[in-house]
């Protein structure tokens, strides 16, 4: 007889696979490249080629001399870490801190907890606080913007909106003196301010959103609970005292939050497994966020509220359940 | 447009047969005629080794509640008596019976002249269902007798008829549809005579207009039955989804649909009960799709039952030599078989045939928890939990996770990118947790 496969149903399967899901999300990241290439010039495609090449070459090292494995990097998870990785450096970072970050990111935030799928928090998060803690200066020394396309360790260097907010607030100066110093919100939109490599373009991570969204890679859930929850904390703030605080759309605009909310925050690994913890985990974040760009001594919150976050994802899946189907009846 | 909420996927639908008409298969050599075709008890045989029978002639008849009456489908000589492998791939008890001309019982009308006209009161509709050997034609083959005979204190206010065939490939309710518009709409209302119910909702998916025109149209001539058309999702079939669907309401985890006042029937059930209940016409053959991508002649065929698999395979054409792998029923939730040998049955609605590249399954890899398994669960559940669970041998907690809600559409295997067996663990946590369920009983 012709036929000899016998398993149990079913016996079809959709085309998605992993390298699918991740190959979408560097398609998806594809645009926050080019702003940044055309913002940040030479540092930018430095520091991204050196973060994916050295991401790469880590995972197939330990998975094939350490771990003894076939070496998965095919997969494409470790070009997502290196990419989201050099988005939250300064493009003007020394090449060495790059590949030490890439280092700490693969090998302790991924390979020692087993590889993909394993890591309780998110690789490239992991890799970027240790730099951020270890070389606080280097970190936080960002290229001005358009002027530095030809430089890359030479670059001149400016503030970024949060930081110059954090000072002016320590210096108690009022919201509109300090905003003089920020650039104009249509800047912040389109890319045109200092920041990390990739964070900076709030339409480019928009975009990437957007087409996560229709090849259904991702739910809404995540980047928009942490979106509205920032909208509105920040917007209560506000409005209770503007003198003091700046509006939401300042928020939203600056810094990592995009970028966190968008490509780290929904990190298939460390995210909720269902749409109702996705909620709470987004909300938390943005809660977390707000709680640290206003009344903590950082400028920027969200790669701490991320992995605050990533740590209590296994007792939101624990407590916080899908709805069932018949739940309501069951209750009533 | 009308759907169930919780979950759902879009697998190619490969309706290849769609619109094929309805063609005869001529009665084989020889049939086995399995007489354990339902969910229930078996049946006690009633004929011996050399009995001459007839089509339509009881071979085994009921026994226990739960059960059916088992019919000849061919006339000739009863030659073994003995276990053939079935569909399930087990061996159990067939009547073997060697072909000799077509020879009909008395009494049974075999003109395909419309009777619309029902005389028979409810308490007898019940009971011939039960003589007439009906079960469930949808694939579960529940006995329909029982479903009839509702539990104290519960009442149905809907009938709900399910023409969804959300199942990829198949084909087979949808001709009916197209080509027994009357039959199976007199059917319905014999059966809401039975249940006395007053709303009849025919619910079909999208994807079949032709057979929502038909019904649509003719149902005027009916009192009380509406057609739906269902955005096509699957398992928009599910008789849990279907419910949601048409009338809004969620069957309780363990409940039944009576529960939220609703009995559910497959449209193939309905154009059977007909036939017995108007033409005197037990369920000796039905409509069977025979399919697949390589297939020189695919087709919908009416198949008496007991007919081996390979008689239709040959009349559609013969074995493609690409295949890989042949499945009772479609790809979602049917049945890999081991042999072209096995017995068309009464819920066997389809064979379908998929080619060598499409047969195995892909290399399992890590859960990288991207949790597409929960979003498309039509039921709330997390297959990567109750996998997990499984692999560990948790059965309790499986259990407390609501494994034994799982309707094993396969949803979640099916939309895995890591290729991860989900429902083969669900599967076996369900029979771990009746173990546990049945020891705590003693």
């Amino acid at each position: 007889m012709g036929f000899v496969t016998v398993s149990p149903s079913p016996h079809e399967h959709t085309q998605g696979s992993v390298p699918k899901l991740m190959y979408g999300v560097l398609i998806a990241l594809l645009p926050a490249f080019l702003v940044s290439l055309y913002v940040f010039g030479i540092g930018a495609l430095i520091i991204t080629l050196t973060a994916m090449v050295s991401c790469l070459a880590f995972e197939y090292l330990i998975q094939k001399y350490l771990l003894k494995v076939t070496p998965s990097i095919s997969d494409g998870s470790a070009l997502i870490t290196g990419i989201l990785l050099a988005f939250c450096l300064p493009a003007n970072l020394p090449i060495w801190l790059v590949i030490l970050g890439s280092f700490v990111a693969i090998a302790v935030g991924k390979m020692s907890f087993g590889g993909l799928g394993n890591n309780p928090f998110n690789p490239a998060l992991v890799g970027r606080v240790f730099l951020f803690i270890s070389f606080p200066v280097q970190l936080t020394s960002w290229p001005e913007p358009i002027v530095n396309r030809l430089s890359y360790l030479d670059a001149s260097t400016g503030a970024t909106a949060l930081a110059t907010m954090k000072e002016g607030m320590k210096n108690s100066e009022s919201i509109p003196e300090i905003m003089a110093g920020i650039p104009a919100y249509t800047d912040m939109f389109l890319g045109k301010i200092s920041g990390s490599a990739g964070e900076i373009a709030a339409i480019a991570l928009l975009l990437g959103l957007v087409y996560m969204l229709i090849r259904k890679i991702i739910t809404w859930h995540i980047p928009v609970s942490i979106f509205l929850t920032v909208t509105l904390f920040t917007g209560i703030l506000w409005l209770a005292n503007p003198a003091k605080n700046p509006d939401p759309l300042f928020h939203l605009l600056s810094g990592g939050l995009m970028l966190g909310a968008i490509f780290m925050a929904t990190d298939y690994v460390t995210s909720p497994m269902n749409t109702r913890g996705m909620l709470v985990y987004g909300v938390m974040i943005g809660i977390i966020t707000v709680v640290i760009r206003v009344f903590g001594s950082y400028p920027e919150g969200v790669q701490f509220a991320i992995l605050i976050m990533n740590a209590i994802t296994p007792l939101i899946n624990k407590y916080v359940k899908p709805r069932r189907f018949g739940e309501r009846l069951e209750d009533g | 447009m009308r759907t169930f909420r919780l979950g759902g996927i879009h697998p190619p639908d490969n309706k290849i047969t769609a619109g094929s008409s309805i063609r005869e298969l001529p009665v084989p050599e020889q049939v086995s005629i399995p007489i354990f075709q339902h969910i229930g008890a078996p049946p006690k045989i009633l004929v011996e080794r050399g009995a001459e029978i007839k089509v339509g002639e009881p071979i085994a008849s009921s026994e226990g509640f739960i059960s059916a009456f088992i019919h000849s489908s061919v006339s000739g000589k009863v030659i073994k008596i003995d276990k053939v492998t079935d569909i399930s791939g087990y061996k159990r008890m067939a009547v073997v019976v060697k072909v000799d001309g077509d020879s009909w019982q008395d009494g049974i009308d075999r003109s395909p002249e419309l009777k619309k006209e029902i005389k028979i009161e409810p308490q007898e509709i019940i009971q011939k269902v039960l003589q007439m050997g009906i079960v469930g034609m949808g694939g579960a083959t529940f006995p329909t007798h029982v479903k009839l005979s509702l539990p104290r204190g519960k009442e149905a206010d809907y009938l709900l008829v399910n023409g969804a065939e959300c199942e990829p490939y198949l084909t087979s309710d949808h001709i009916l549809m197209v080509e027994r518009t009357n039959e199976i709409l007199c059917g319905i209302s014999i059966m809401m005579k039975a249940l006395n119910v007053e709303k009849a909702i025919i619910g079909i998916e999208n994807n079949k207009p032709d057979a929502i025109a038909r019904l649509t149209e003719c149902a005027r001539d009916f009192k009380g039955i509406e057609v739906a058309g269902m955005k096509v999702k699957y398992p928009q079939g599910g008789e849990k989804q279907l419910i949601k669907t048409l009338i809004d309401r969620e069957v309780p985890s363990g409940g039944l649909p009576i529960d939220v006042g609703a009995v559910v029937f497959n449209v193939g059930t309905m154009f059977a009960v007909y036939e017995a209940i108007q033409k005197n016409k037990p369920l000796i053959e039905r409509v069977v799709t025979i399919t697949g991508k390589d297939m020189k002649d695919p087709g919908n065929f009416m198949v008496r039952i007991g007919t081996p698999v390979s008689s239709l395979v040959e009349a559609a054409g013969g074995l493609p030599e690409s295949t890989g792998k042949v499945i009772s029923g479609g790809p979602m939730m049917g049945k890999a078989l081991n042999s072209l040998d096995v017995p068309i049955i009464k819920g066997t609605s389809g064979v379908t045939l998929l080619p060598e590249a499409e047969s195995s399954r892909k290399e399992i890899q890590n859960c990288i928890r991207c949790s597409k398994c929960v979003t498309v669960c039509p039921m709330g559940l997390e297959p990567y939990l109750l996998m997990a669970l499984g692999e560990r041998e948790m059965f309790e907690r499986m259990e407390d996770d609501k494994a034994m809600d799982c309707i094993e559409c396969g949803s979640c295997s099916y939309i895995c990118p890591s290729n991860r067996p989900l429902l083969d663990y669900i599967r076996l946590g369900k029979v771990e947790i009746n173990k546990l369920r049945r020891a705590r009983k003693n």
